[in-house]
């Protein structure tokens, strides 16, 4: 009986020490588990929430999917991908807090955000003092271009989607009259203006440039009306959120406009579907890697990750997309050191050079923006210019932009 | 010219209507509903779930909308508002409590519906062309079935038990209560009216115009301008005011660089205000 407990006691033991082992390697071995923390900053509530929520979910899907593969390589040892995001409600005063919280107390150097000129300026003595970088959906042209050299463009801007799209539409549907409206706020203004200059040096009659909307208008039809009055072959809706641009639609439809209806941002298939149902057809926008005929077999596995994220696709994530993987694409040509010294980041930028893994045809994805900014400060996100057609989005060709 | 007027006969009405709901409020229990607007979105939301998700008939969503809301006004009512009221001694402690549910609204929105812009059907199609102007059938209706609401309105506060007590309790507090009157339950079902308008106007324009969880800070803002203009807590100058801002919309959008719109209309709000604070309608203060 006496042996009998002592072998009982001994077991307990070596069971509870047994346990206590494993639970401390397990320890050790999260512990030793290297991750790569990145930052997001945007627009996550109000009217365009949608703009920093798309960047949210992009990142969440492809973390998720990057993690499931045990994490990204560099330099021979694999990182698992955290991320940190923040709303900054598309103020500037809480850009700049939600950036210094991700810099200084997170400690993330690489940053996905924010959403428009005005939050993406603020933060940039932000980023330039913590020596971090920062991925931003704003178009000035100051934010990229020296002296500084932290922020980097997301997506095509409309003044390189736009004379694209006029020469196509002059040489193909034969516009040569063109309106715009614009919302009255800073970024759209500033897209139409580079819009009207684009289309002066087509050639391109503008009968009207000056007519805008307040933030929050939910009824376009007194401003549609004026702007419908002029009979221009081509309206262009500058720099419209995807909240906006199927009412503009509809209100110049219904209007009696029988021309062309563009814009240079990324739209949604399923707003300008319910929204403004048949008469979103012809509608021209740009997109990533939005539509099914051109998507790789990992942008469609993307895809589907995404809506379980997010709980339903959202088109304007066909150019979200990129933002991460430039980032992991860098940091793998750069090395570790990059991790923690983003001079290492910006040396490697000229260098990347890979094959788009979003796209079925084969295309070079790399940094491109010299033309504009005077260094590689843009991803070249392929300028996908769609057109609606029976409800869907199909693609009228696929452009780029300058190195 | 045609064109003009058919804009602002419609958004004045449009106008008239989302306006009723907020000074309704404010006239039964001295609340500024900055939740208003959230409301508002919530109806449309009620709407394009019954209506454009699962294809329930139009009006019978409508009608939901309406309830949902009543209910949820109620809520506010019994629970936030009756208790800060008889608590408080200072009038921001509602405006903050109205401020707080309006951020609460719009967050439970945006976390349950998601971000995205939504619209549902046209509920009858086509478009009326009216001496040289456009009117969609959509917009004809939704402008028929305010006028319906706002005269249905008016009739039950001029004529009815409750509407009679719902403009005494507006108009002195302690005499309506030595008169018998449930105070509570006519501030609650005033709520509820406010609330029920406010999910009817969101019900109906969704039709037109589509929402999403962060369109109503845009309508709330758009309603304390047409009561500012009116005289808040007055029925008559909510509608007055609706429609004064519907014409000047409709007005300065045809006639006007757009950006310059919306700066005049806020010149010429505070140059007003500073003649007739009260606005059009309303009682001097005292």
């Amino acid at each position: 009986m006496r042996d009998f407990r002592r072998s009982l006691f001994l077991a307990v033991l070596g069971i509870f020490l047994g346990a206590i082992t494993l639970l401390f390697s397990f320890e050790k071995a999260v512990a030793q588990e290297k991750v790569l923390k990145i930052g997001q900053l945007g627009v996550m509530s109000g009217p365009a929430a949608s703009w920093g929520l798309v960047n949210k979910y992009c990142i969440q899907a492809a973390a998720e999917m990057f993690n499931e593969e045990g994490g990204v390589e560099i330099d021979g040892e694999k990182y698992k991908i955290e991320f940190v995001s923040i709303d900054d409600k598309m103020d500037p005063k809480l850009a700049v807090s939600g950036m210094e919280r991700l810099v200084y107390q997170e400690k993330i150097k690489y940053i996905i955000g924010p959403n428009v000129d005005t939050t993406a300026a603020s933060v940039v003595p932000v980023i330039e003092a913590a020596g971090a970088i920062n991925i931003a959906y704003a178009f000035s042209k100051a934010l990229y271009s020296p002296p500084h050299s932290n922020s980097i463009l997301g997506m095509i801007a409309s003044y390189q989607a736009g004379p694209v799209i006029y020469k196509y539409l002059k040489e193909n549907k034969g516009v040569k009259s063109i309106s715009f409206i614009a919302r009255n706020d800073s970024d759209p203004l500033n897209q139409r203006d580079e819009g009207v200059e684009a289309a002066k040096k087509l050639g391109l009659n503008i009968i009207s440039s000056t007519d805008t909307y307040e933030p929050g208008t939910t009824d376009f039809f007194p401003v549609m009306s004026k702007v419908v009055k002029g009979n221009p072959d081509l309206i262009v809706l500058s720099g419209v959120a995807p909240a906006d641009a199927p009412l503009l639609i509809k209100a110049a439809r219904e209007l009696g406009y029988k021309g062309l209806l563009s814009t240079e941002t990324a739209q949604d298939i399923k707003i300008l579907n319910e929204v403004a149902g048949k008469y979103a057809e012809g509608f021209i926008s740009v997109g990533g890697a939005s539509t099914p005929e051109i998507q790789s077999d990992y942008m469609k596995k993307f895809v589907e990750r995404y809506k379980k994220v997010a709980g339903e696709w959202n088109d304007e994530a066909g150019t979200k997309v990129y933002a991460l993987q430039m980032i992991i694409y860098t940091l793998q040509k750069a090395g570790k050191a990059a991790l923690t010294d983003v001079e290492a980041f910006k040396k490697a930028i000229p260098e990347v050079k890979v094959r788009n893994p979003f796209l079925k045809e084969e295309r070079i994805l790399k940094y491109v923006g010299t033309a504009y900014f005077g260094q590689p400060r843009q991803i070249g996100v392929p300028m996908i210019v769609n057109e609606v057609r029976n409800g869907k989005f199909e693609t009228l060709f696929i452009g780029s932009v300058e190195d | 010219m045609s064109q003009m007027i058919i804009n602002g006969m419609v958004l004045g009405m449009i106008y008239a209507l989302i306006a009723l709901g907020l000074t309704l409020i404010f006239s039964i229990m001295n609340v500024v509903n900055f939740a208003h607007g959230q409301m508002y979105m919530l109806g449309g939301f009620v709407v394009y779930y019954l209506y454009g998700v699962y294809q329930l008939n139009y009006f019978l969503a409508l009608i939901a909308a309406a309830l949902a809301l009543a209910v949820i006004g109620i809520i506010f009512e019994k629970f936030f508002f009756r208790r800060v009221i008889r608590l408080a001694k200072r009038e921001e402690n509602t405006m903050l409590l109205a401020m707080g549910t309006a951020l609460l609204l719009e967050n439970l929105a945006l976390f349950s519906f998601g971000e995205k812009q939504r619209g549902v059907p046209p509920v009858v199609t086509g478009v009326y062309e009216i001496g040289g102007g456009y009117l969609p059938a959509g917009r004809a209706l939704v402008f028929f079935v305010a006028l319906f609401l706002v005269i249905g309105l008016l009739l039950f506060v001029q004529y009815t038990r409750p509407g009679r007590a719902m403009r005494a309790l507006a108009q002195d507090k302690e005499a309506t209560y030595l008169q018998g009157v449930d105070i509570n339950q006519i501030s609650a079902l005033g709520f509820a009216i406010g609330a029920a308008l406010a999910g009817l106007a969101g019900g109906l324009l969704i039709t037109i115009f589509a929402i999403n969880a962060g369109s109503g800070t845009a309508v709330s803002t758009k309603a304390f301008t047409m009561i500012m203009i009116g005289g808040a807590g007055v029925v008559s100058g909510a509608i007055l005011g609706g429609f004064v801002l519907g014409f000047c919309e409709a007005i300065g959008y045809e006639t006007l660089p757009g950006s310059t719109t919306y700066l005049i209309i806020f010149i010429a709000l505070i140059l007003f205000l500073i003649v007739r604070p009260q606005g059009i309608m309303g009682r001097p203060q005292g």
